[in-house]
């Protein structure tokens, strides 16, 4: 058989091009690890538990909006009693004082699209 | 929301609430009333379903003259009676004067301007109030007049209170300045238009809030508001903002907005902006439903109006002349 050689070859090229999405996911996961979140604060502890606030921010700051646009309701007790002003721009950002290294890092990586908050809501931390 | 309602209210401390009944102010029914007519409804419903399924399996065959008589008779009906049924409690109180202050509110915040006092200071030509509100609140300064943004302004009395001047008016009063704003209506014709509840009365204290959040940018609240007391974004608002006060939000292209009574400061104990900034002390702001208040005293004793009371809008700012 004189085509053994490229018989090889092409079951070689054969077996790379199927086992592409191994090896591109092994790459891929490399470099797309989530983005270590810059905080920046001293406290210990968010307004919830991290975890809850890492999936469910966006519903609590629905919540907040609610309570303190339609029903007056402006303060939030944590479970240790601690109070908080519902707000986004006067509580959320005094901790998260950068967006750019907190909210938009991770919006970006996972994709979501800057929401509309901060057409209105001001940064207080920009410039 | 029908019938009795119970309203958590704070006024001074915030933990100094108590807990008040209130009443819708639209013309209340008796439940058994309702009741008798949903189950009306229901009935008429019910006998039109019948018919139709009567004559659908019975004929199996298209909807003959007197059949269809019958079901179009008892249609007309229902649909008469819901007419009926809903226009009856569509309209509020009639408002000649619109003598409504809404006493089963513990709290009614209202404000009474003295004519008088305002515009004769040394600061009065670049007020200090319209600043010190418009500055705190984001409201941007557009050249542009036919875009412009307003939470509140100055006018002539003559143009303040079209229906209550006359050619013949002293020239003193026909060219007093007024400061206009929302008068934060007890009965807020805003309200009823806006198809989204963007813009709602508050019950616990009378306030006509905005929901920016909500807002589609229709106007009808602005065709719907007497006063010019509402202003559209026709352009991006924040280029025209000289420095962004960060602690408030600022708006977007699109959405209306107008004075809050500063409902940020109430919730801290702070009175309005405008009455902090104002150094002729010409803007008393208070509690209406408060015998014992700064501005049902002044109203007690002096000669007080209102802007175009006629409409029944029930105004919540008062003017002293
Ligand atoms: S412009 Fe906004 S607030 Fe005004 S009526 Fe339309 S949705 Fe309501
Ligand atoms: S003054 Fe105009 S905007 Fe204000 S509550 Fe009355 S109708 Fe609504």
């Amino acid at each position: 058989m004189r085509d053994t050689a490229k018989v090889i070859i092409g079951i070689l090229v054969f077996l790379v091009l199927v086992t592409t999405p191994f090896w591109y996911g092994k790459i891929a996961a490399e470099s797309g690890k989530p983005p270590v979140l810059k905080v920046g604060t001293a406290e210990k502890e968010c307004v919830m538990s991290k975890d809850f606030m890492r999936a469910n921010h966006m519903d609590l700051l629905n919540e907040w909006r609610d309570h303190v646009v339609r029903e007056a309701d402006r303060v939030y007790v944590r479970e240790d009693g601690r109070r908080f002003d519902k707000s986004l721009g006067n509580t959320c950002m005094k901790c998260h004082t950068d967006k750019k290294e907190f909210c938009d890092k991770c919006h970006s990586y996972s994709g979501v699209k800057e929401p509309f908050c901060w057409d209105c809501h001001n940064d207080p931390n920009a410039r | 929301m029908r019938g009795e309602g119970r309203v958590r209210t704070c006024i001074g401390e915030a933990d100094d609430c108590y807990v008040s009944s209130s009443r819708a102010q639209r013309g209340d029914l008796p439940d058994a009333l309702w009741k008798g007519i949903a189950v009306g409804l229901t009935l008429l419903a019910m006998t039109q379903n019948a018919l139709l399924k009567a004559i659908v399996e019975d004929k199996k065959m298209g909807v003959k003259r007197r059949d269809f008589f019958k079901i179009a008779g008892v249609t007309a009906l229902s649909a008469l009676t819901a007419t009926k049924a809903v226009s009856a409690f569509a309209f509020g109180p009639s408002g000649h004067g619109g003598e409504t202050v809404s006493k089963d509110n513990a709290v009614r915040w209202a404000m009474v301007i003295d004519t008088r006092k305002c515009g004769k200071g040394a600061q009065c030509k670049n007020c200090p109030s319209l600043r010190a509100c418009h500055e705190a609140h984001n409201v941007p300064d557009i050249p542009n007049k036919k875009h412009e943004v307003k939470w509140i302004w100055q006018d002539s009395y003559d143009h303040a209170f079209p229906t209550q001047t006359h050619a013949l008016i002293k020239d003193e009063l026909k060219t007093r300045p007024v400061m206009l704003l929302c008068n934060h209506c007890d009965n807020p014709p805003c309200v009823r238009v806006c198809p989204t509840k963007a813009t709602f009365k508050r019950e616990q204290d009378g306030l006509v809030m905005m929901d920016q959040h909500r807002c589609i940018g229709c106007r009808y609240c602005m065709s719907g508001c007497p006063y010019g007391a509402r202003s559209f974004n026709w352009v991006e608002p924040k280029p025209h903002i000289k420095k962004i006060n960060r602690a408030y939000p600022v708006r977007t292209l699109g959405v209306v907005e107008k004075c809050t009574f500063c409902a940020e400061r109430l919730a801290k104990n702070q009175g309005p902006i405008c009455v902090e900034a104002c150094p002729e002390k010409a803007i008393v702001f208070g509690n209406l439903n408060d015998p014992k208040s700064e501005v049902r005293k002044i109203l007690s004793v002096s000669d007080s109006v209102r802007r175009k009371p006629h409409l029944g809008t029930s105004p919540e700012v008062y003017y002293i002349m």
